[in-house]
């Protein structure tokens, strides 16, 4: 039998009709998550056809984007400021109730950003096809499933069928070898990928990062590595699943249990790339001489090194109008720039170890005079273990917000925003113009970076501070 | 879905690479639970000033732009976030094609399932369309040909069960559901 990739794997177990040359495959969904932005007007097409939710035991929903993250809009009695936003979570409430739905509403104890609840949940498991509404579903990717976003037509599509209509993408292996370095994250790292590939560099291709750097991760880092995939233009990113992701998995509440958790294990251990197998198109990459890195322009791939400069483009009209819109120059350093707002959080960087890392910078701390901080766990869950572990004391301590979890100021759709002009040094994933408010200026980064920059009221390096 | 044979238009051009969803339609409008109306806030962070007057100087708002139904566009159009409400905002506001030499996937599926055609071409042809805006452009979809003023044409890559429902304005789910004792059988075989 031929060598396979583990995205040839997943695919072909879920192939419920081959394509042709004529039609595309019908592909089989295993999970499909949903929440409050991306799934009313599918809802409504179920409604007009006078269809059901074909599967909704594999269907779960919550919400997240449009949500505020203010404990007194979440648990008081202020409502959600956006007439808009409040009639679009109870239009997920009125739905999932009427198709019967699974669905962590604003006060479930289990609710939160959609890519962070289903793996914590132990909902994403290897092997699995996840599909979402969101295109930072290549998250699930971390855990060998072939997880990828759709529109909400599709949505539509997986409501009534439990299955999609897909070509077969490519495959793009992104070999990392070596060992990160002190204050160099799975955030530099992926952020280095996308510079490298380029923000198109993954279209039309599924990408697997391999080697001993990613071995070597957690699953909350190869979480961060994979969300970013579709920054690259990706359809998805996959790891495959090893001990470290059993580990993770073991004893979660809709992980298997038992003997169904041994026969699992077994048929996820089968998933990995064989030997020799070959991929469409592959990099590789040298993590143990990479250094922290921060976006300077409007897209994921305008990325350099904290302590480097701006490079210098001349004659390029998208680089000019990217650079005047930062307000910066090339060749400017960015060490040293003074920034308005500090964001950590989003489904890119606002797990346990995400906010574990911002805390070992900030312990004992203060953020500087004039720079606001805001950190938004990325689950309920996230929050609870966050104040169970100290880390929320240490953040209040020094001078943080401290909110409910949720999107948040990854996209300004929900009450957190950054000011027309401000600059906003961020965990997220989207430094697009106006993607955290109105002419908000984004840079990216890890969450040392992001904590360390709060602390000394510029952007900073975090190795000074660890 | 209205049926997409043919487009003759002039084009309106957005020259900028990588022209990404939140530029297309900013997230703070994705509060709606409908998919009307969004034209009026189609690249809204670009097309109207921060008192809410139109910008002058961006090309939806100049006379040139009016009844334009394409839209050619710098490499890696549509990137970014899943929102559908990209192409709905782009259909209601009146375009039914954007031509770039590259097309995000996501944006070009949610493209395709709503009647507005993603074209992709080679970077010659770009770079003519690009530095000719308000050129008078055909589309013939069933040929999948694209042909420019001078006469030149050149062929565009187009799914082909894509190209069908849109030739004759087919919902994809009419055939997904007519696979629906397959989509059981394989549930019923499957061992995990």
């Amino acid at each position: 039998m031929n060598a396979r990739t583990l995205f040839d794997k997943v695919w072909t177990a879920h192939e419920v009709v081959p394509e042709t040359a004529d039609t595309p495959a019908v592909l089989y969904v295993d999970l499909h998550l949903i929440h409050e932005v991306t799934s009313p007007q599918a809802f409504s097409v179920l409604k007009s056809l006078d269809l059901r939710v074909r599967r909704p035991d594999r269907t779960l929903a919550t919400m997240d984007h449009s949500t505020p993250t203010l404990t007194e809009q979440v648990f008081g009695k202020i409502p959600i400021k956006v007439d808009a936003a409040a009639k679009q979570v109870r239009q997920l409430e009125s739905n999932a109730a009427e198709f019967g739905v699974e669905l962590f509403d604003m006060r479930d104890a289990r609710r939160g950003i959609v890519h962070v609840i289903s793996p914590e949940l132990g909902c994403t498991q290897p092997g699995m096809t996840i599909v979402c509404g969101d295109s930072h579903t290549s998250t699930h990717g971390a855990f060998g499933a072939l997880a990828f976003g759709i529109g909400t037509t599709e949505v539509g599509h997986v409501f009534a069928t439990q299955c999609l209509l897909q070509r077969k993408p490519k495959t793009f292996a992104v070999n990392v070898e070596g060992k990160l370095r002190p204050g160099v994250s799975a955030k530099d790292l992926i952020l280095h990928v996308i510079g490298r590939i380029g923000v198109s560099g993954g279209t039309g291709h599924v990408l697997e990062y391999r080697g001993s750097t990613i071995r070597g991760l957690s699953m909350d880092e190869r979480m961060t590595v994979c969300n970013m995939s579709i920054e690259a233009g990706a359809r998805a990113g996959m790891i495959a699943p090893d001990e470290t992701t059993f580990e993770y998995l073991k004893g979660k509440p809709r992980a298997p249990q038992g003997a169904e958790w041994d026969a699992a294990v077994a048929r996820w251990r089968t998933l990995a790339t064989d030997p020799g197998a070959l991929f469409d198109a592959s990099v590789d990459i040298d993590a143990s001489t990479l250094e922290p890195m921060i976006t300077y322009g409007t897209n994921p791939g305008m990325v350099m090194p904290l302590g480097g400069s701006i490079p210098r483009i001349e004659g390029n009209a998208v680089y000019d109008k990217a650079l005047g819109y930062m307000g910066f120059h090339g060749g400017d350093v960015m060490l040293g720039k003074p920034i308005d707002v500090v964001f950590i959080g989003s489904c890119t960087n606002g797990r346990l170890e995400d906010l574990q890392a911002a805390a070992s910078i900030l312990k004992g701390r203060k953020v500087a005079a004039g720079v606001k901080l805001l950190i938004v766990p990325g689950s309920q869950q996230v929050k609870r273990e966050a104040e169970s572990l100290g880390l929320a004391q240490i953040f209040k301590d020094a001078g943080a917000d401290w909110r409910e979890s949720g999107c948040s100021m990854c996209l300004g759709m929900n009450g957190d925003t950054v000011g027309a002009g401000q600059y906003s040094v961020s965990t997220s994933n989207r430094n697009f113009e106006g993607r955290q408010g109105v002419g908000a200026r984004t840079l990216l980064v890890s969450p040392m970076t992001a904590a360390a920059t709060a602390v000394r009221g510029q952007i900073a390096d975090p190795r000074e501070l660890l | 879905m209205e049926p997409l044979q043919r487009v003759h238009s002039k084009t309106v051009v957005i020259a900028s690479t990588n022209v990404d969803t939140d530029q297309i339609i900013p997230a703070r409008f994705l509060t709606t639970t409908t998919k009307d109306g969004l034209g009026k806030q189609l690249f809204a962070d670009w097309r109207y000033l921060a008192d809410g007057a139109p910008n002058p100087a961006f090309i939806l708002n100049r006379p040139e732009a009016a009844g334009c139904q394409v839209l050619v566009a710098g490499r890696n159009f549509g990137c970014g976030s899943s929102r559908e409400h990209a192409p709905w905002a782009l259909l209601d506001y009146g375009i039914r094609a954007v031509i770039s030499t590259e097309i995000a996937d996501i944006f070009k599926s949610n493209a395709l399932k709503n009647g507005l055609l993603p074209i992709t071409v080679d970077d010659a042809t770009a770079q003519w369309l690009l530095t000719h805006p308000g050129a008078e452009v055909d589309v013939d979809l069933a040929a999948a040909r694209l042909t420019l003023p001078n006469g030149a044409a050149t062929t565009f890559p187009i799914e082909a069960f894509a190209r069908h429902c849109l030739l004759n304005g087919t919902d994809e789910l009419g055939y997904l559901r007519s696979k629906l004792d397959v989509i059981e059988s394989y549930e019923a075989a499957r061992r995990w």
